[in-house]
């Protein structure tokens, strides 16, 4: 691998791989040693252009955890704040000799343009409304964590499984990462929103789409609540947040129409009370602290599948070098 | 892969390519049972003892020595495996290299860690089994134990129990198989690029 910028970037063995890697990273989480030597003398950049605790805080702690140099370039407070252009601060950082760089950005693409400005392994981590590769990951890990506890089978995967993704699909990066990984993984997605939140060109997804969540809950393995990003919306998607929580949230309600088994995720932050419900939000068959609770290991793997050896002799992996749009 | 154990040819006819065997299945699980009294001998009253594989090779030999071990003292050891890719000197060198598994039995902390590997050679492969024990807790001794000693050391590291000590040329491999893992049991010595 030499960049992470898109799910459909990731073959099916090469996603398992990742998640496998994550339930080893897991364990080192609950040392007393958290440390591994693996990127020992790497320089790993932390890029964000856009506010973020979770996504930023993990990769912070995956790197270091994998004992490399990770700084924290964010836009407030940097050159960028002074004009200068993405394409002039990522050759600045280029030029001081970095390995990695994660990168969030405003602006669907920017990471996929950054890697053709650098040798360094870029990482997407969150582009405009386009992907969010390690939250699909850390999704599709915590799926597969759930699966296997509530099969009891070590084995168990995501073939014949069925997930929906309910909610902003319009400008949920989380979306498209997560429609792409789990095709790739087996499952079978269906997007539930209203009319007005489903992306123009869905028809041309491979996946499922519906308008009734009511008809959708009673069939599926799990369901993953999309925030609503009010920041992203200029207004018109819905007439009231009360409606929107009528049609489409995970109310208590509707939470008997799940399956017992069934498990309900939510990438963060939540909007208690607007796209779920407290009732779900805490629900036994919640595995949104979970979610939150793989980043790291997540975030641990990718880096080492980016730099762990040397790139030059993996003949493997020229995946990923132009990025693709989905 | 696909090298036979037996060797149809008799000993002058044998080019340098053709794998040797040194050690069959019976010498093997002869060697098993001495080092597991030898461990014994040196460590019979310590309150945690536990024997871990380094992979591949040293997982099976691992529950092989745990196994004899209990028919001698008459109760169970706890056996694990370590990986130790990220401990790798040479990591950097190499395409991405997949990621083992490390199952430990216990916490390792005061226990008596008794690491077992395939082949002794360069020193390199139970150096970093060292440091990522280091990272793991801290063992009140920690044992090498290896069925081949193979010599050629590159660092100071010796084993404290050795199944059999064979003269090698640095240019020659050996390899270990086991029933577990590659459905015939035997050493082998072979003149090859690839060191084992």
């Amino acid at each position: 691998m030499r960049h992470l910028l898109s799910t459909a970037d990731l073959a099916r063995d090469e996603a398992e791989s990742i998640l496998d890697l994550a339930e080893e990273m897991k364990k080192v989480q609950s040392r007393r040693v958290k440390k591994l030597p693996a990127l020992r003398g790497r320089t790993i950049v932390n890029l964000f252009f856009e506010d973020s605790t979770r996504t930023r805080s993990s990769f912070e702690i995956a790197g270091k955890w994998l004992s490399a140099d990770v700084i924290n370039v964010s836009a407030k407070g940097s050159s960028v704040s002074k004009g200068e252009s993405l394409r002039d601060t990522v050759l600045t950082l280029s030029a001081m000799g970095i390995d990695a760089m994660v990168i969030r950005h405003p602006a669907s693409g920017a990471p996929a343009q950054a890697a053709g400005w650098t040798n360094a392994c870029v990482v997407n981590a969150g582009d405009g409304t386009h992907e969010h590769p390690t939250q699909a990951l850390l999704d599709a890990f915590t799926l597969r964590r759930h699966f296997r506890a509530a099969t009891g089978d070590p084995e168990a995967d995501w073939s014949g499984r069925t997930v929906a993704i309910v909610g902003d699909v319009t400008h949920s990066r989380v979306a498209r990462s997560n429609v792409l990984l789990l095709e790739t993984l087996g499952a079978e997605v269906v997007l539930v929103a209203p009319p007005t939140l489903m992306p123009s060109g869905v028809g041309t997804w491979s996946c499922r789409t519906s308008n009734d969540l009511d008809a959708v809950l009673p069939e599926v393995d799990a369901v993953m609540m999309l925030r609503v990003q009010r920041e992203r919306m200029h207004g018109g998607y819905f007439p009231t947040p009360r409606e929107y929580t009528v049609g489409y949230g995970l109310t208590r309600d509707r939470l008997a129409l799940l399956p017992e088994h069934a498990a309900i995720l939510h990438p963060g932050p939540m909007n208690r009370g607007l796209e779920i419900s407290a009732d779900a939000a805490d629900a036994a068959t919640s595995r949104v602290l979970d979610q939150v609770a793989a980043g790291v290991a997540i975030r641990m793997s990718v880096l080492y599948h980016l730099l762990g050896g040397d790139e030059k002799i993996d003949a493997t992996s020229l995946i990923g070098t132009k990025g693709q749009t989905a | 892969m696909g090298v036979g154990t037996e060797d149809p040819l008799p000993e002058e006819q044998r080019t340098d390519v053709t794998p040797r065997e040194v050690m069959d299945a019976d010498e093997i699980s002869r060697a098993v049972v001495r080092m597991a009294h030898q461990v014994l001998e040196n460590d019979h009253d310590a309150e945690k003892l536990m024997v871990i594989g380094i992979p591949t090779r040293g997982v099976p030999l691992a529950r092989r020595l745990a196994a004899a071990m209990e028919q001698i003292e008459g109760r169970a050891f706890p056996v694990g495996e370590l990986d130790i890719t990220f401990y790798r000197d040479d990591l950097r060198h190499q395409p991405t290299r997949t990621v083992g598994p490390t199952r430990l039995p216990a916490p390792i902390d005061d226990a008596v860690v008794v690491l077992v590997d395939d082949v002794l050679y360069s020193g390199r492969t139970a150096s970093a089994a060292l440091e990522a024990l280091r990272d793991i807790g801290r063992p009140r001794a920690v044992r090498l134990a290896v069925l081949v000693d193979r010599g050629h050391r590159q660092l100071p590291i010796s084993a404290d129990v050795v199944g059999k000590d064979l003269p090698t040329a640095a240019a020659e491999s050996v390899r270990l198989r086991l029933q577990e893992t590659d459905g015939v049991t035997g050493v082998t010595i072979a003149r090859a690029e690839r060191e084992s």
